[in-house]
């Protein structure tokens, strides 16, 4: 198992390193910086000077050093619009998309899982379609039209939930389920798929011919190893919240990092720019790493590999 | 299950709770007021947004302001002011004003302003704008003068607009940069205005409170609602949502479609309202871009002849709008309608074409940056008299660029002419020889300067209707329309819109 974390750790930290290389040549390639911050109509020492001032007129790779050795030690630079250290700003947004990403995985896991156990206990049945509905509409409806239909209910019709903001834990209800319900489709057709499996398998066969009741067979016996690929997927759609929840966080005017990710680029707030992208996939991999090392826990042939 | 079902009903009972208690309204006497743009800062120097003038206005006092009803220069700060002479103006201040701070406003104060405003090493963002002046100095306690670099007859106008009025020593103790230059943005806010800063949270909102000790009998009145709160709410339809439950008083750049259907809320009112915006059609009447029919004035006619201005007014922008004559706003000081028109013709606009030589139309190049519907409006009456303009759309800058490097046969463009109500802010930005002058006609730019070098407001608005008769004359543009935007507030709030786009909340009441 230390042998297994290790490789993992070493594997993950390369990613990390990499995805920060991309970010911050990203910058590059988009047209030269200077020019993007200076922005319209200004003056070619204008722009000269903020290329002085950024450091822009140094190599690359160095540039990419200094800036990477400052944000190991938690120094982002400064936001030249929001006036604070980045990294200030990213530990107040932070905790906000990071209770949203939470609450809107614990409401797909807990919708996802007892429709998937449901489905593949009676395969075909009416319980079995009517999973599948939830499934097909959750897929096939795009996020901010559900987020809509949510606020124009919840919110405005029968005036149960608070729109905007981000004050008390009943302004995350309606944000986590708009973004929890996109990931559950996925997630129950993955523990359906799995559970189906399971319990076709020799020794789930051989624990009912034991004489267990059904529900010990499914929930200690089956469940327990067909979750095993859930884990994995459910950390990866936890990452993906983190990162996609710009069009959520925007709609209910949430002031977490998605929102900032896209306020950032309107305002070609480099710095920020690049602290978001590179925290944001650091998590994302931090992420997978645990799902990883959870499930060689879980099964422990995965650890040989 | 039935412990489960009350829960289930006590958390929506403590929710609905929660959620009507939003604290704005009537009932609250605070109102909330949002627009789509984050303000991380509330200094109207040193941000360049449409919601900082409107805080500006609320938080600092001008020295003398503009009644949007006539575009009148009314008192504020300044009791009185003469022109000493084209490039001087002396202002009497208002005595027993006093800033937020609690110290008595004074010609230092004024004069620290206008020195640090228009030094541009202190790079405020409107810098343009006040750009005019050369120095301020004291006369005495209770005077002061400003000099001008030129003559500049609508300086009242410009000040009246963006001249807010700082403590002096106001920028003195900003936090310094790490580019060792001083962030003057980040100093807390401190004016004479009927509302005072008591909270900036970067993109969540900018709290307000009322000023107890506000000066009496000035223009602005005496502030009747207590508290005043701005939001950022990104996104259209969750303002809309939020305005319906009342958790919101106030939205404006309501679209079209979406005012009409929520006049039928009970809670909301609709209002259209005019704007300074206008939209226009401009020439490559010196055919720089290397198509050369817009030089013939008779081309130029037709496309005048064959828009039809009213059609679009009407069905597409707003019942406030109204069909442009001139290259500026009706509501401008100086902006004349009295110039000949064009009546919507499209047989006329046919019989030009022809006798210009294009029975059959032509091919050109045709540039547009914003509201695309108006655009193919317009594109589709083109078409009907058999012009066959190819669409450019494209972001403002690169529409700009176009305009300036020459590539625009024809530009679709607007101008909001920075909220000044005068005839200047917009014709001389487009026909004094500037980089956006695509005509350079000599004879209009010669009138131009003259114009603007009268300080007597009647002499100028007769050398203003020359310029304006010839550039109509000449066809030079084909104005369309002034914008119109929809405001939607709470039925509770006694509120009226003006035209130049600065909400005034200090004269709103709770009805």
């Amino acid at each position: 198992m230390l042998a297994f974390t290790a490789k993992r750790l070493g594997i993950a930290l390369l990613v990390a390193l990499t995805v920060s290389l991309i970010t911050f040549s990203m910058i590059y390639v988009s047209g030269d910086p200077a020019i993007a911050i200076a922005g319209e109509g200004a003056r070619a020492q204008d722009i000269e000077a903020i290329r002085k001032f950024y450091g822009f007129d140094r190599p690359i790779l160095e540039q990419y050093f200094s800036w990477l050795g400052g944000a190991l030690q938690g120094d982002f630079g400064r936001s030249f619009t929001l006036r604070q250290p980045v990294a200030d700003v990213i530990a107040a947004r932070l905790p906000v998309t990071i209770t949203l990403g939470a609450l809107a995985i614990a409401f797909a896991l807990l919708l996802a899982i007892p429709l998937g156990v449901l489905a593949a206990v009676r395969p075909n049945s009416i319980a079995d379609r009517f999973a599948l509905t939830v499934a097909v509409v959750g897929q096939a409806m795009p996020t901010f039209w559900f987020a809509l239909t949510l606020i124009l209910w919840l919110g405005v019709y029968w005036r149960l939930l608070p729109i905007t903001g981000s004050d008390s834990w009943l302004n995350f209800i309606m944000p986590a389920i708009a973004l929890g319900y996109y990931v559950t489709p996925a997630i129950m057709r993955l523990t359906r798929a799995g559970v189906l499996e399971v319990l076709s398998s020799d020794y789930i066969r051989t624990a009912r011919a034991k004489g267990l009741r059904p529900m010990t067979v499914l929930f200690k016996h089956a469940l327990r190893n067909a979750i095993i690929p859930v884990v994995s997927l459910a950390a990866v759609q936890f990452g993906f919240m983190l990162g996609g929840s710009i069009v959520i966080e925007t709609i209910f005017q949430i002031n977490g990092l998605g929102y900032l990710a896209w306020e950032s680029i309107q305002r070609k707030d480099l710095p920020t720019m690049q602290a978001i992208v590179l925290s944001l996939s650091v998590i994302y991999v931090l992420l997978t790493l645990v799902a990883d090392l959870l499930n060689a826990f879980l099964d422990p042939r995965l650890r040989v590999t | 299950m039935k412990r489960f079902c009350f829960l289930l009903a006590s958390l929506l009972a403590a929710a609905t709770l929660i959620a009507t208690d939003a604290g704005a309204g009537k009932k609250d006497d605070t109102l909330v007021w949002a627009t789509d743009r984050d303000n991380p800062i509330a200094d109207p120097f040193y941000i360049n947004t449409r919601e900082l003038v409107v805080i500006g206005h609320h938080v600092w006092d001008t020295l003398v302001f503009i009644d949007p009803k006539n575009a009148e220069i009314k008192p504020l700060l300044a009791t009185k002011w003469t022109w000493v002479d084209p490039t001087t103006l002396e202002f009497e201040l208002r005595k027993g004003v006093k800033f937020h701070s609690g110290k008595e406003m004074d010609a230092d104060d004024v004069v620290y302003t206008f020195n640090h405003a228009s030094n541009k090493d202190n790079a405020i963002a409107n810098f343009a704008l006040l750009a005019w002046i050369k120095s301020a100095e004291k006369v005495d306690g209770g005077k002061v003068r400003i000099n001008l670099n030129r003559p500049f007859p609508p300086a009242l106008a410009y000040l009246a607009g963006i001249g807010f009025i700082m403590q002096k020593g106001h920028y003195d103790g900003a936090p310094v940069k790490p580019d060792g230059k001083k962030d003057f943005g980040a100093v807390k806010a401190n004016g004479t205005g009927p509302y005072k800063i008591i909270e900036v949270k970067p993109g969540e909102h900018i709290r307000m409170e009322r000023n107890a000790d506000y000066f009496k009998d000035g223009f602005k009145g005496t502030p009747s609602i207590s508290k005043l709160t701005f939001r950022t709410i990104k996104d259209t339809n969750t303002r809309t949502a939020e305005l319906m439950t009342g958790a919101i008083d106030w939205i404006w750049d309501v679209p079209k479609d979406q005012a009409e259907r929520i006049k039928a809320n009970p809670n909301v009112v609709v209002e259209n309202a005019k704007t300074l915006r206008v939209s226009y059609l401009q020439f490559d009447a010196n055919g720089v871009s290397g198509q050369k029919y817009f030089t013939d004035k008779r081309v130029r006619e037709a496309v005048a002849h064959a828009i039809d201005r009213e059609a679009l007014t009407k069905n597409l922008v707003g019942p406030a709008s109204v069909v442009a004559h001139s290259p500026c706003h009706p509501d401008q000081f100086g902006c004349s309608t009295d110039v000949p028109k064009y009546a919507y013709d499209p047989a006329k606009a046919k019989a030009l074409l022809k006798e210009a030589g294009f029975p059959d139309g032509f091919e050109f190049d045709f540039y547009a940056y914003r509201d695309r519907e108006y655009t193919e409006a317009v594109i589709g009456d083109l078409v009907k008299v058999g012009l066959k303009p190819k669409l450019n759309y494209v972001q403002y800058t690169a529409f700009i660029e176009s305009v300036h490097k020459g590539r625009a046969t024809v530009a679709h463009g607007t101008w909001g002419s920075n909220s000044v109500p005068d005839v200047s802010a917009m014709t001389a930005q487009f026909f004094a020889n500037g980089p956006d002058d695509l005509t350079k006609d000599p004879e209009v730019i010669k009138g131009i300067a003259e114009a603007d070098s009268i300080t007597d407001p009647d002499q100028r608005k007769a050398a203003w209707q020359k310029v304006l008769a010839r550039i109509a004359g000449q066809s030079y543009w084909v104005p369309l329309f002034t914008y119109a935007k929809y405001y939607a507030f709470s039925k509770d709030l006694d509120f009226k819109p003006t035209s130049d786009e600065i909400p005034q909340f200090f004269a709103a009441k709770w009805k």
